[in-house]
């Protein structure tokens, strides 16, 4: 029953939890968009002439009104099923969103065109002027709809070739995407351009085959997507099995360049009129250029190029480099939406006043891990200006290496391995950026340990001496070697490939190349070292079949290191909250402390000085209403031996126990010697007390209890009168036993000698004879009486009639919390005699008085 | 003391259940000299393990913690910190503080206690600070003595960081560890005052004990629900392994201090609510 309240407030924390849980389930999700699948007419082709249906997904605008749109374009080898729940998600942050399969992907008709001016260009065109007449569409001008497009990879792609052929496209976001697909797939770090590029062999194959013979497949799989190739329908045509669902133009361009591995000048100008270098100058709209930092495919040059292009028309442009990419990583997902969605919110909802959202650079970083499941945390720094791959300051790092030979071998195998095109995380297995080098393939130049962390974000420059025959293909990466056991990191697992060609009289000079490492934001903490690792091979990238040896040394012993101190991560110094709340929670815990503090002796009545109990008005009920003492008033003189009677439930113990303070009384005082009782009143040294059976430490023995509680009230052990208290006890030996053995009566007795130490004024004993055997209660009877002759009081509890007739001068009896009469013993069993004509026992006078009050009360 | 107010020749509050009768009253215990030998003997049975179980399996060139505990004494301290956080040690420390009020209560000692009379403020400051005493002395006991194990199981040497497989040299890594420990010590405060809360509340010991066990693992069931966000942060337990950050090759101090200042605003507010209640409450026990 005493626990009623704190049940109650159990429950009500547990319902108010369930209600939290539940509705935090319940609570209606944000309505999800509807997409109305429609099929989209366009004509298309050099000539306008080419008829082909557009497989399309529109989300209207959930809230029904007019939207600015956005076109969602996929990557290469999905399909707009890809691309659903970003438009989902975009639909509902208010836009009218249109998906649609490019020409020559999912369901739609035609053949890729890779994001030819003459195709798909076209086709986006159209499906621009379809919005402008889709009443749910905001429009700047007849036929003019205010609309963005977004879209990674070969999605990027065409927003961007769409923004410079269409003037009425208002924002872009491209992602992960390249501005010139002739430099992606033909790098050369060297400068050479493309005609001079390795040709990153299994990355166009990949990207090749994606667009592959299953005409009329569905596949959502994106170019990072695994899995086997489905069953087509039919048995495919020899020219559908070359070339599956390519123009026959490009698919001829890129057999005969995935053959020889060298680029064309034909098929660098193929390649080019499908990429924004093609169109420099032409895109002057607001561009979010998001490109992963994990993509050996278009790698964060790609985005360079595009960001310089758009910023040179004068455009308002912001790069990020998060952690994703054509190799994996997180992809971040949300940041992604977050990021296309502010950037539409401003330029096409012109949302928000004047004030562009996010930042001019932001890259993802490494936060360490979440302190609670351990997993990644990814932080994003910003910067107000794109400072391009060269950094905003440099820091030249010493290298040091002799000249080494490095040998190709026949048939360009065993390669090194530095990222495997569309299987991102199989490397990832030790950690990202692990990679594996061929012994006799690799000359390593190194720094010495770094004297302080090391920030390279852009791309790092060196210069190179090669002396070998002709054409030289080599890899160059950057690696963090941590010393230790932990073999060197090599950043994204990236590397540059780079073409030298020696001339043939060049001799000891051999020929010098400066070359541009791949585009990385990664630390080197102190301690670590950089190293340039050259290579012949990658497993990546077409090499030369016939075997070869090549020496190369630095030309210059120094690496140049592109740094962007301007860069900041979001969390400096400790939150607000980590000083506020523990200062809060101190102020807070002091109040409530100091708040119902009681002052103890402050309540004293002087006239009550010489009397050692005066109880008035005592009144106390349970929670549950039960009056367990009602109004008590009795008063005990010095030198008395009061008997406490009662049956079970008559409130005597309760009573006791306010003696002692440690129930609260509702209403009433007691006083002891003047002082009111309050918990732990100082009063409270004068009293003795037994009360509902013993209390000691099981596991000391019996001294040891009575000398620890004696030594717990602070007072000194000569006050003690041990020996006394001790020989009342009367254990004998048992004294140095473990209490937890003795028997019920050794307690008993231990109990009342406790009670009995620093011999108190107030002696205060709930039912003493209970488990004491005839000749104990004997013993105890005398004991008290002796004890009362010294001048003190003694108070004994009972409902043992004839134990109180013996031991007692005064009696209080009590009936149900009331108190039914009070006085001398004599005087009450002479009452009762006068009453009846006889002399009676205490026990007759008793029974009738509790009678007599059940009367009254009924 | 005040003249006017007679009391017992000798007594004064200020002098009632000093902390060394606290101490003696405790130590004798059972469940006290139990915990400890547990504490003391775990490391022992740890390094018996590692080096039965060694060879077996292959060498594994991974850089977990637990891989790379046999790799030196400071590194099995850690890895023996790690295992034991999240359970051991706040059973151990829910134990000292949540029996302290509860237990005298089962032994009915507590009334007598208080009708001494100990006020009730200073009993519980009293057993606060010895309960929190026994507590800290088994937080600090299990790695000081996985430190003595560890050394002569796997030798001094320096620490191999986790993750990365750096390495610190044993000089500096010492006062790291000094960290480590102050951390531990701070964020089980939380799972101290919590029991001691409940220690004042009821009468079970088992149930003060108990119940801050079973609070402490529910929070740490919430804590892995990711959908929570950053509600999650909130969490008493959510920092508890935060001093792994001392271990990293640069010390990263935001989670340390964010767990600490959770952990002391939980405790402050938990102790003052025992303090409140215990005030009010009628001791029937």
């Amino acid at each position: 029953m005493r626990f009623a309240r704190g049940r109650r407030l159990a429950a009500l924390l547990v319902v108010v939890l369930l209600a939290g849980v539940l509705g935090w389930a319940l609570w209606p999700a944000a309505p999800q968009a509807r997409g109305i699948d429609l099929t989209i007419a366009v004509t298309d082709g050099p000539a306008g002439d080419q008829r082909v249906n557009l497989d399309a997904t529109f989300f209207p605008p959930p809230d029904g009104g007019k939207a600015p749109a956005v076109l969602l374009a996929h990557g290469f080898g999905g399909s707009k099923r890809s691309v659903r729940e970003a438009a989902q998600r975009l639909a509902a942050d208010g836009y009218a969103v249109l998906t649609w399969s490019a020409r020559g992907f999912g369901r739609s008709g035609g053949q890729i065109a890779l994001n030819s001016p003459d195709y798909e260009v076209k086709d986006v065109e159209q499906l621009v002027g379809w919005l402008a007449r889709r009443p749910e569409v905001t429009l700047d001008a007849a036929g003019d709809p205010r609309v963005g497009i977004a879209g990674g990879s070969y999605g990027g792609a065409i927003a961007l070739m769409a923004a410079a052929h269409d003037r009425r496209v208002d924002a872009i976001v491209p992602q992960i995407t390249w501005y010139d697909l002739a430099d992606a797939l033909f790098p050369d770090a060297g400068g050479g351009g493309p005609e001079n590029g390795v040709f990153k062999r299994m990355w166009a194959g990949l990207f090749f085959s994606r667009g592959g013979p299953v005409p009329g497949d569905d596949a959502d799989g994106g170019l990072a997507g695994l899995g086997g190739p489905p069953v087509p329908a039919r048995p495919l045509t020899a020219e559908e099995a070359a070339c599956g669902r390519f123009l026959p133009e490009i698919c001829r361009m890129y057999q005969s360049v995935a053959e020889t591995g060298k680029a064309t000048p034909e098929a660098v100008a193929l390649l080019r009129r499908s990429s924004p270098v093609s169109v420099q100058g032409r895109i002057r709209i607001p561009t979010l250029l998001l490109q992963g930092q994990r993509d050996s495919l278009f790698p964060l040059d790609q985005a360079d190029a595009n960001a310089r292009a758009v910023a040179a028309t004068g455009a308002p442009v912001q790069v990020a480099w998060f952690d994703g990419g054509h190799d994996g990583g997180d992809g971040e997902i949300d940041w992604v939406h977050d990021r296309t969605a502010s950037w539409f919110g401003h330029w096409l909802k012109r949302e928000g006043g004047t004030a562009v959202p996010g930042s001019g650079f932001e890259v993802t970083r490494d936060g360490g891990r979440d302190p609670g499941t351990r997993r990644p945390v990814l932080l994003h720094a910003t910067g107000d200006r794109y400072p391009g791959l060269g950094g905003t300051g440099r820091t030249v790092v010493r290298l040091a290496g002799p000249d080494q030979q490095v040998a190709n071998p026949p048939g360009g195998s065993p390669a090194a391995i530095s990222a495997v095109p569309g299987f991102g995380g199989l490397l990832g297995a030790g950690g990202p950026g692990l990679s594996v080098d061929v012994p006799g393939q690799s000359a390593i130049f190194e720094s010495a340990p770094l004297t302080a962390p090391l920030q390279v974000t852009g791309s790092s420059t060196v210069r190179l001496r090669v002396r070998g025959e002709g054409e030289v293909t080599l890899f160059a990466k950057l690696q963090d070697v941590s010393g230790g056991a932990q073999p060197p990191i090599l950043p994204e697992g990236l590397v540059a490939p780079l073409k030298v060609t020696v001339p043939p009289d060049a001799g000891e000079a051999g020929a010098e190349v400066t070359v541009r490492l791949p585009a990385i934001d990664h630390r080197f903490d102190t301690g670590h070292r950089l190293r340039l690792t050259v290579s012949s091979t990658d497993l990546g990238y077409a090499t030369p079949a016939a075997p070869s040896v090549a020496g190369v040394g630095l030309a210059a012993p120094a690496l140049t290191v592109p740094t962007d101190a301007a860069l900041r991560t979001p969390v400096n110094g400790p939150e607000w909250w980590t000083w506020a709340l523990p200062a809060a929670a101190i102020v807070v815990a002091v109040v409530m402390v100091l708040a119902g503090r009681r002052r103890p002796g402050a309540d004293v009545d002087p006239a009550l000085a010489g009397v050692p109990l005066r109880i008035t008005g005592l009144t106390k009920a349970y929670r549950n209403g039960d009056t367990v003492v009602s109004d008590l008033s009795f008063q005990v003189e010095r030198g008395q031996v009061l008997g406490l009677l009662g049956p079970n439930g008559a409130g005597k113990t309760t009573t006791m126990r306010m003696m002692m303070g440690l129930i609260h009384p509702d209403a009433g005082e007691i006083r002891i010697f003047g002082q009111k009782v309050t918990p732990g009143a100082p009063i409270l040294s004068r009293l003795g007390s037994f009360v509902e059976g013993p209390g000691f430490l099981p596991h000391l023995n019996g001294r040891e209890n009575l000398e620890l509680y004696w030594r717990a009230t602070g007072r000194p052990a000569a006050d003690a009168h041990m020996a006394e208290a001790l020989e009342i006890a009367g254990l004998g030996g048992a004294l140095e036993r473990a209490v937890r053995t003795y028997s019920q009566g050794m307690r008993q007795r231990l109990a009342i000698a406790q009670a009995m130490l620093g011999l108190p004024d107030l002696l205060v004993l709930d039912e003493p004879a209970n488990g004491l055997d005839p000749p104990q209660i004997r013993e105890m009877r005398q004991v008290l009486i002796r004890y009362a002759e010294r001048g003190r009081t003694v108070i004994v509890s009972s409902h043992l009639l004839a134990e109180v007739e013996q031991t007692c001068d005064h009696v209080v009896v009590m009936h149900r919390g009331r108190l039914v009469t009070t006085g001398p013993v004599r005087d009450l069993l002479e009452g009762a005699a006068r009453g009846n004509g006889s002399v009676r026992r205490l026990e007759d006078v008793f029974l009738t008085l509790i009678d007599d009050n059940v009367g009254e009360r009924s | 003391m005040n003249a006017e107010v007679p009391v017992a020749n000798g007594y004064s509050a200020r002098r009632t259940l000093p902390l060394r009768v606290e101490i003696v009253r405790q130590f004798r215990r059972r469940r006290t000299l139990v915990m400890f030998g547990l504490l003391l003997a775990l490391p022992w049975v740890l390094v018996v393990a590692f080096k039965l179980g060694a060879g077996q399996g292959g060498q594994q060139n991974t850089l977990r913690l637990s891989d790379l505990a046999t790799e030196s004494a400071l590194n099995f301290s850690a890895f023996t910190l790690s295992v034991s956080a999240s359970f051991l040690l706040v059973v151990a420390v829910a134990l000292f503080c949540g029996d302290t009020v509860a237990g005298e209560a089962s032994w009915s000692s507590l009334r007598y206690l208080l009708a001494a009379p100990v006020p009730r403020d200073r009993l519980l400051r009293q057993k606060l600070i010895v309960a929190l005493g026994y507590a800290a002395a088994a937080v600090i006991s299990l790695p000081l003595m996985s430190l003595l194990a560890g050394t002569l199981g796997f030798g001094w040497d320096d620490i191999q960081v986790p993750g990365t497989g750096e390495v610190i040299p044993a000089a500096a890594a010492l006062p790291r560890f000094a960290i480590v420990i102050g951390y531990a010590l701070v964020s089980q405060l939380v799972v101290a005052s919590l029991a001691f809360l409940l220690s004042t509340a009821t009468d079970s010991p088992l149930g003060a004990v108990g119940g801050a066990v079973g609070l402490v693992i529910v929070s740490s069931i919430l804590q892995a629900v990711e959908a929570l966000g950053v509600v999650r942060e909130f969490l008493p337990t959510f920092w508890t392994s935060a001093w792994l950050d001392a271990f990293a090759p640069e010390i990263e101090w935001s989670g340390m201090i964010k767990g600490a200042a959770v952990s002391v605003t939980y405790s402050a507010i938990l102790i003052a609510l025992a303090f409140r209640r215990f005030r009010a409450k009628d001791i029937v026990s």
